[in-house]
Order: structure tokens, then sequence, then C-alpha cells
């Protein structure tokens, strides 16, 4: 395969990446689009190994591949979906960490002799290297591993500074005078960068952070292919690092948050938010009975899903439930809070799993005007997504994002495991409100006992 | 394109690579923002491209061993993409029985 025929497969690659996010972009055409990439990356690799470059350690090689692909396809088969968000900050972050090793090892066997090229070498490893190592920190934060709350190192914000500065300071210094130690150093420094950068986020500000540093691998692939010389790595490092940038924006958009407030003292300092003062105070708590008959007697009802519903895994007992009161003739409809669970979107997924039907499902400019209309509103496992605190509070880490109004309807019950806060580690004043009942237990036992009650109502 | 210079034919690429990518994603529903990001995390483990030409250019033995790690992480990164964003999209196929004749709505 000569040269000419390897850079029109790499054409039909990247036209096909294009293809695969233009699709993406479309609830009829996303499956097929996300298909056409797979397909792209196929014929990508396969044009690669017939280009006719030298292919040293074949052997090793095709293992490396395929066990890589092994490793891949399981853990992302096997993932249970309430977990995906982790899994999709663990893939961005070994794809940022093949980028930085890529450059490194290019140095060592090229070293610097273009400056341009030793720039994009350099530029690799650090953002490479930071994408790794933030993702690392927000998949131990999803998974819950370490805590989801905001860790302020004291300190930290100069500490965070110091560190930030001596990467920019040893990446010039790196260009203008390469020496392996130096990029060593600089490894090193830019790692500790991405766990400085992650550990100050807050949980609800997670999502944002994971697609800011899939831009950032984007824009790091995008480099390492400058360096190598492939069009194909930088068209679709490109693709990823601009379609990356705006996604972040709109993420930040849907919750309200400036993104420079997100990423430079987001939720910093003091968090935990209305003092914590109203832990004692009294609420209203009722039985599976009381809900069944408030919801059977209802004309309209609005359910709330969130994270703790899907981490229940009470998907489709709440589905039971909702078609059950549909037969009674109460009008039911879903209130998706754009970034309800732990990623824009992700609830949509986690209820069109349990086959709730797509158009049930109503976004929040839809359904929030119909709150006041509302006899009850059920809500199960969320919590900061209808936290009034975002509209009053100035204080309050969430100060700003739109929630969904449900303290406008007549009636609220939670569904609730603990009066533990949500993930941004807020109290919610709404559940010490007169007008709301809570039901305490985990959402698929609570849901269960609401519809063999309401069988008998 | 006579005489154009490769670092200024890269640049083109790249900055119309910029455009193109902030195009196609314009006007994305938050429903998708999620299957969205994985796909787009997943087109970006073609960086396994890059490992396996360094690997492939490799003699010493750090070289190979950093280069077959490159290798590894980027075949995770690309397959492991591809496959979950492909279980997530896997949900949002219109069922086979027609969901919306059921009424959902008052008995009026």
């Amino acid at each position: 395969m000569n040269g000419t025929w390897t850079q029109i497969g790499y054409l039909v690659a990247s036209v096909l990446f294009i293809l695969a996010l233009k699709g993406l972009s479309s609830p009829r055409t996303a499956r097929n689009g996300n298909l056409l990439g797979a397909l792209g990356a196929v014929i990508g690799t396969v044009v690669l190994f017939l280009s006719g470059i030298p292919l040293n350690n074949l052997a090793l090689i095709i293992a490396a591949i395929a066990v890589g692909s092994a490793i891949g396809a399981v853990s992302a088969r096997r993932v249970k979906m309430t977990q995906m968000p982790q899994l999709v900050a663990l893939f961005n972050g070994v794809g940022g960490g093949a980028a930085a090793l890529i450059s490194v090892i290019e140095y060592l066997e090229v070293g610097g002799e273009d400056t341009l090229a030793l720039t994009a070498t350099v530029f690799t490893v650090v953002v490479g290297s930071v994408s790794f190592s933030g993702s690392i920190v927000t998949f131990l934060k999803l998974q819950e591993v370490m805590t989801t709350r905001p860790v302020i190192v004291p300190a930290g914000k100069y500490v965070t500074i110091l560190v930030a500065v001596a990467t920019i300071g040893g990446a010039i210094w790196l260009v203008v005078a390469p020496q392996t130690w130096l990029l060593v150093a600089l490894l090193v420094l830019a790692l500790v960068f991405g766990v400085l950068f992650v550990l100050p986020v807050g949980g609800a500000d997670v999502p944002i952070v994971i697609s800011l540093l899939n831009a950032f691998t984007g824009l790091s692939v995008a480099a390492s292919g400058y360096v190598l010389g492939n069009v194909l790595l930088i068209i679709a490092g490109t693709l990823v690092g601009a379609s990356g940038t705006l996604l972040t924006r709109e993420m930040a958009k849907a919750m309200g948050r400036p993104i420079t407030s997100t990423l430079f003292g987001a939720f910093s300092g003091t968090t935990a938010g209305g003092g914590g003062s109203g832990s004692d105070r009294p609420v209203r708590s009722g039985s599976a009975n009381d809900v069944a008959i408030m919801l059977g007697f209802a004309s309209k009802v609005i359910l709330v899903p969130g994270y703790g519903l899907a981490v229940a895994q009470a998907q489709n007992v709440l589905r039971e439930l909702a078609d059950m009161l549909a037969e009674r003739g109460v009008e039911v409809d879903y209130a998706i809070h754009p970034v309800a669970g732990r990623m824009p979107g992700h609830m949509n997924v986690l209820l069109a799993e349990a086959s709730v039907p797509y158009e049930q499902l109503k976004e929040m400019d839809e359904i929030n005007p119909e709150f006041s209309s509302t006899d009850v509103v059920l809500v199960v496992g969320a919590n900061d997504v209808v936290n009034p605190a975002a509209r009053t509070d100035k204080s309050a880490p969430i100060y700003g994002m739109p929630i969904l109004n449900v303290d406008q309807a007549q009636q609220v019950v939670f569904l609730k495991r603990s009066m533990r806060p949500g993930f941004a580690g807020i109290e919610n004043e709404i559940l010490y409100d007169p007008k709301t009942m809570l039901l305490f237990g985990d959402a698929k036992d609570s849901l269960t006992k609401v519809v063999a009650a309401l069988k008998a109502v | 394109m006579e005489g154009m210079d490769a670092n200024v034919a890269l640049l083109a690429i790249f900055v119309l690579s910029i455009f193109v990518g902030f195009e196609v994603v314009s006007k994305v529903s938050t429903v998708l923002h999620t299957p969205l990001m994985s796909g787009a995390n997943a087109i970006h483990g073609i960086v396994l491209l890059g490992g396996i030409i360094v690997t492939g250019a490799a003699d010493g033995a750090l070289e190979i061993s950093l280069g077959l790690l490159a290798i590894l992480l980027g075949a995770i990164n690309l397959v492991g993409g591809f496959v979950v964003t492909d279980r997530m999209l896997e949900m949002f196929k219109p069922k086979t029985k027609p969901a919306p004749a059921r009424e959902s709505g008052s008995d009026a």
C-alpha cells in the first residue's frame, strides 16, 4: 500500500469519525453513528498495518492489541449501567496515558531537534498526564472509593498554583533545552497537577470535569498525531477536543454553573452549606399505605427519579407504579433533570433500560411550569436537583443550578434511605416543609410496598 | 497546493477540524450528552495507532515495554469506548411493540 492509498484510507476513517459525532447528536441516528465510528477505527487500524511502516515487534504488538481489546470489551459489557460514568472516566484516562507514553517514547527515540515537534511532544506529555491522573481521581470519586465532597488540601490553592507554574516553566525549559531527566520530572509534575486539579471539585461537578478531561485527551492525541505525522490522529483528536469543549460548556450551562467556577475553586472552602443545623428538626414521615392513598387519589402525579433509584435498581418497580396509576386514570409524567444520575442524560439511559416509554420523559424546561398544577410529586432517590437552596441560598455550592420546582406542587413525597444529604452534600429545606412526607427505606423495597398497597386501595 | 508547507497543511487540517468538531455537536439535546461524551471518548482511542507506530519503530527494551503499555491502554480506550457507548444506545432503540398506543393520559 503506497502513501497515497494510506492517506485516502485515513481520510475515509476521518469522515467516518465526523459522521459518528454527527449521528450521536440525534436519538434516531445515535446507535448507527457509534457503529460508524467503530468502523472508522477498524479501517484506520487496518490501513496502518498495510501502510508499510516498519513494524519490528509485530507479534508483541498484536498481543497487546488483543489483550487491551479484551479488557476494554469485557469491562464495557460487564459494567452496571449505574457505574457507567466512572468507566467512561477510566477509558478517558487510559487514552490520555497512552498519548503521554507515546510522546515519551518518541522523545527517547528521536530526541528533540525540531522545536515545533518538541513543543507538541511536551504538550502531549503534560496534557495527557493531567488527563490520566485527573480521570483516575474522578473515577475514585464516582466509585465512592474516596469522598465525593471537595477535598481541600491545606494551602491547596497555593500548592496547585505552584505546581502549575512549575509544570509550565518546566515545559518551556524542556523545549529550550531538551533533557531526559526534565521530561521525567515534567511527567511527574503533570500527574500531580491532574490530582490537585480534580481533588477540590465537588461531586456534582464531576461530570463536567470528565467532559473537560475528555477534550484534553483529544487535544493530546491530536498533538501526538502531529509528532508522528499521522493525519488521522490529528483529525480525530481535534474533533474530540473541539466537540468535547463545546459539550463541557453545554453541560455547565445545564447545571447553571460557569465553567470557571467549576474549575477554579468550585465548591472550594466552605461547603457544608446551611451549617447542618437542621439535622435535628422534625420531619413528617409516612407509611407505604399513606403514600399509596395519596398517589391513588391524585389526578396528576409527577415522578422525579434520581441516582438513588438507579442504585436501588428500582426503575422497573417505578415503571410498574406509573403504569398502575395510569390505569387508574392518573396523569403521570417523569421529570428528568438534565444532570439526574451522575452525568447529563444518564437518567434517560437508566429509564430506557427499564422500558419506560420515551415520550413520558419530560425535560426540565418542559415540566417545570406543570408542578404548580400537580397534586403529588414523588421524588425517588433524588435530592440536589430539587433543592430550592439552588434558587435562594447564595452560600450554597449549588446556587444558580436550575432545579425542578417540586416545592410548587401540592404535596411532595420523598423516598429516601436516610436523612443523609445528596451528592453535593447540602441540606434540603423541602424535607422539612409541612407538605412533604418522607418514606424511609431502600427505594426498591419502598416502591414495592407502595405498589402492593395501591392494589388494595 | 503546489509548494504548500507540510506544517501549514497540518495546521490547516487542525483548524478545519476544530470547526467541524464544533459544528457537528451543536444543538445536542441533554438526553444525548452522556452517549456523545462516551462516543467522543471512544474516538480518541485511535491513539492506539500512535502506540503501534512508535512500538513498531522501537528497539530498546524500555521503549518497547512503554510502547506495548501504550498500545494496551489505547486498545482499552478504543474498544471499551465503542462497546460501552453501544450499550447505552442499545436502550434508545424503538421498542418493537407500538409503545405510544398505550393510553397514559386522563380517562376523560
